[in-house]
């Protein structure tokens, strides 16, 4: 600590190069800390994919619907444990494509037996349980709309149109929060019954879209999901079931490898900055090559100088880079700015982590070159510079 | 060659036989050729001789901030062209006091903080560090200026802060280069009463490299370097 100032010092020099390559850190790492929250928003399906469950949907493409009727045929699969099923509503709040959101009719009992990372207060299980039009709502669905519980809200759906010829209508009764330690739950979903759905629509009725099923082994995954797929064989509704991780893979790479696209910006973003870094520390120490005389004339030796250069750089680096992740770290933790296109949205600590370590290892790599140039000049010929 | 007569005990700096050659390219450059040079402890030396005689180079062979091609160069008995680089450097911030003819203090840096730069190198605490740079800046006269930076300061208040910072580690020996040199006559004399007053009443042994034969004056012993050898020089 008592190198500080001096280390400190030396940033202070040139005020104006300082703050432009700590600004160019700082944008870095405060793009660094969103690409990673969206990267998390991309994949967080299979983040949090459970290894126990499975998801069956129709064999030629998850459009197509299969009958309600296989919920009992796959409950009778040896290993299956639960099954819940689901059906793409696509229902349109206040005739605005904008305010979209993924809206589920399912089964109150199956769905938070398969999916424990939701949690719903008994009461309002009861209250779900008990009025036809009730509807779940996530919390951040809530807090986007500014929604609560008693409020009327009217969908209309393209794909199933009401009887009655106008929008469903749906009462909220209860708020599905996640649990603790599933901070990365997505709680942007609208869930109602499938019993008053099926009887209001005026086509498919008896259909679902697809099915969660979770199995006692996740051992036996794969050889309960080829049971599936063999039971429903050569039937007019042929099945493909897969590890939910897998399908939601799947889902995400339609898009295309957010990894792979993600990791190319950055690593172009940080390449640049360790140019404009090294640049950086490069002039600092060619401009003080007498004071680095000084200090070894005085008797710092040529590993303390290069220590003492190495902790310039990584300074540097911290305070642009750590001022960035937090910038980052606090944007993300307001929610999303887009919840209709990235519903989870926050940037994860062992991102923040990684991102610590690159501060620190673009610091050493900045600063090594002109670190060891430091480390190796000659005192006299140091001092000669000025005389 | 001018040597006082010294016995060993009271001997401080010994130069013995020491050659030194810089290589350019393919060309060898005699800097100093077999010199030979004793002081006392407690002498204010001053090295005079025109530019490229090597008056720098010797200081800097006694300074252990250069080695010697052949020779040997003892400080109070140790032989410090054969200290390896890391003890060098523990040995120059033990033994040695370097001030320089620009001053060379870090500009981001008040007088105090640069006058405690030397000793960060030691186990002393911040309390004692403190005490320590407020003592060499009260013997160098700029108590009231500790929180000032360089830009603010006067060349020969900045020279003062440069001597402060030379002295603040209590070294055996201060080794100046020019120090009056930067300076307007007015605030070299009032460096060069500093000097002599650190060798006349702390005891400071001092090598001073001068052009200025008003500086030299000063000295208790002037000797002249010229084409890398001494010259003769009656000692006062």
């Amino acid at each position: 600590m008592k190198y500080f100032a001096l280390v400190w010092s030396s940033l202070k020099r040139k005020k104006t190069r300082t703050i432009l390559t700590l600004l160019s850190i700082f944008i870095a790492f405060l793009l660094y800390g969103l690409l990673c929250a969206v990267k998390e928003a991309f994949t967080a399906g299979v983040t949090m994919a459970g290894a126990n469950r499975l998801i069956v949907r129709h064999k030629v493409s998850l459009i197509m619907s299969l009958p309600v009727s296989y919920k009992g045929r796959m409950e009778s699969i040896p290993g299956v444990d639960t099954v819940a099923h689901f059906t793409w509503f696509n229902g349109i709040y206040q005739n605005e494509p904008k305010n979209f959101f993924g809206n589920f009719p399912c089964e109150l009992e199956p769905f938070l037996k398969i999916y424990p990372e939701y949690v719903l207060p008994e009461d309002q299980k009861k209250a779900f349980l008990a009025q036809r039009n009730a509807a779940l709502v996530g919390r951040s669905l809530l807090n986007r709309f500014k929604w609560k519980i008693g409020d009327r809200i009217s969908l209309v759906s393209p794909i199933w149109p009401n009887k009655s010829g106008g929008a469903w209508d749906f009462d909220i009764v209860g708020i599905l929060d996640a649990a603790k330690n599933k901070k990365n739950t997505d709680t942007s979903g609208f869930y109602f019954r499938y019993d008053y759905f099926d009887e209001g629509r005026t086509i498919g009725t008896g259909m679902v879209t697809w099915y969660a099923v979770s199995v006692k082994d996740p051992d036996k995954a794969e050889s309960i999901a080829k049971a599936i797929d063999e039971e429903f064989a050569n039937s007019p509704y042929e099945t493909k079931a897969e590890p939910e991780g897998a399908f939601m893979q799947g889902f995400a790479k339609q898009i295309g490898d957010i990894g792979a696209i993600l990791v190319g910006i950055l690593s172009a973003v940080f390449f640049t900055i360790l140019l404009v870094a090294g640049n950086t520390m490069s002039q600092s120490v060619r401009e003080r090559i007498e004071e680095l005389g000084v200090l070894k004339a005085m008797g710092f030796t040529n590993e303390r100088v290069l220590g003492l250069v190495l902790a310039e750089s990584c300074l540097l680096t911290c305070v642009g880079g750590l001022i960035g992740l937090a910038a980052a770290w606090a944007f993300t933790s307001q929610g999303s700015p887009v919840p209709q296109m990235l519903p989870v949205f926050y940037l994860p600590v062992r991102y923040l982590g990684i991102g610590v370590g690159i501060v620190f290892a673009l610091g050493i790599v900045a600063g090594i070159v002109p670190a060891l140039q430091a480390m190796r000049l000659e005192i006299a010929v140091a001092l000669r510079k000025n005389g | 060659m001018s040597q006082p007569t010294t016995s060993n005990n009271n001997l401080l700096v010994d130069v013995d036989n020491v050659e030194k050659v810089f290589h350019r390219g393919s060309e060898e450059i005699h800097v100093l050729s077999n010199l030979n040079l004793k002081v006392p402890k407690g002498e204010f030396l001053a090295l005079m001789g025109p530019s490229g005689s090597g008056k720098s180079t010797l200081l800097n062979l006694i300074g252990g901030l250069d080695r010697p091609t052949k020779g040997t160069v003892s400080i109070a008995g140790d032989k410090i062209d054969q200290l390896s680089n890391k003890a060098l450097a523990a040995w120059r911030a033990r033994h040695v006091g370097f001030v320089f003819q620009l001053y060379n203090l870090m500009p981001t840096l008040t007088a105090e903080r640069n006058v405690e730069l030397p000793l960060l190198l030691t186990h002393l605490s911040k309390a004692e560090r403190k005490k320590h740079v407020e003592t060499a800046l009260g013997i160098v006269g700029l108590g009231h200026r500790m929180k000032h930076y360089p830009r603010t300061m006067s060349g020969g208040e900045q020279q003062r802060v440069g001597i402060a910072r030379a002295i603040v580690t209590d070294p055996t020996l201060l080794l100046c280069d020019e120090p009056t040199g930067d300076l307007d006559r007015k605030a070299g004399d009032g460096v060069l009463d500093l000097l002599q007053a650190l060798n006349r009443e702390h005891g400071k042994t001092i090598i001073m490299v001068t052009h200025d034969p008003h500086a030299s004056a000063r000295a208790s012993r002037t000797v002249h370097l010229d084409k890398g050898q001494l010259g003769n020089e009656p000692v006062k």
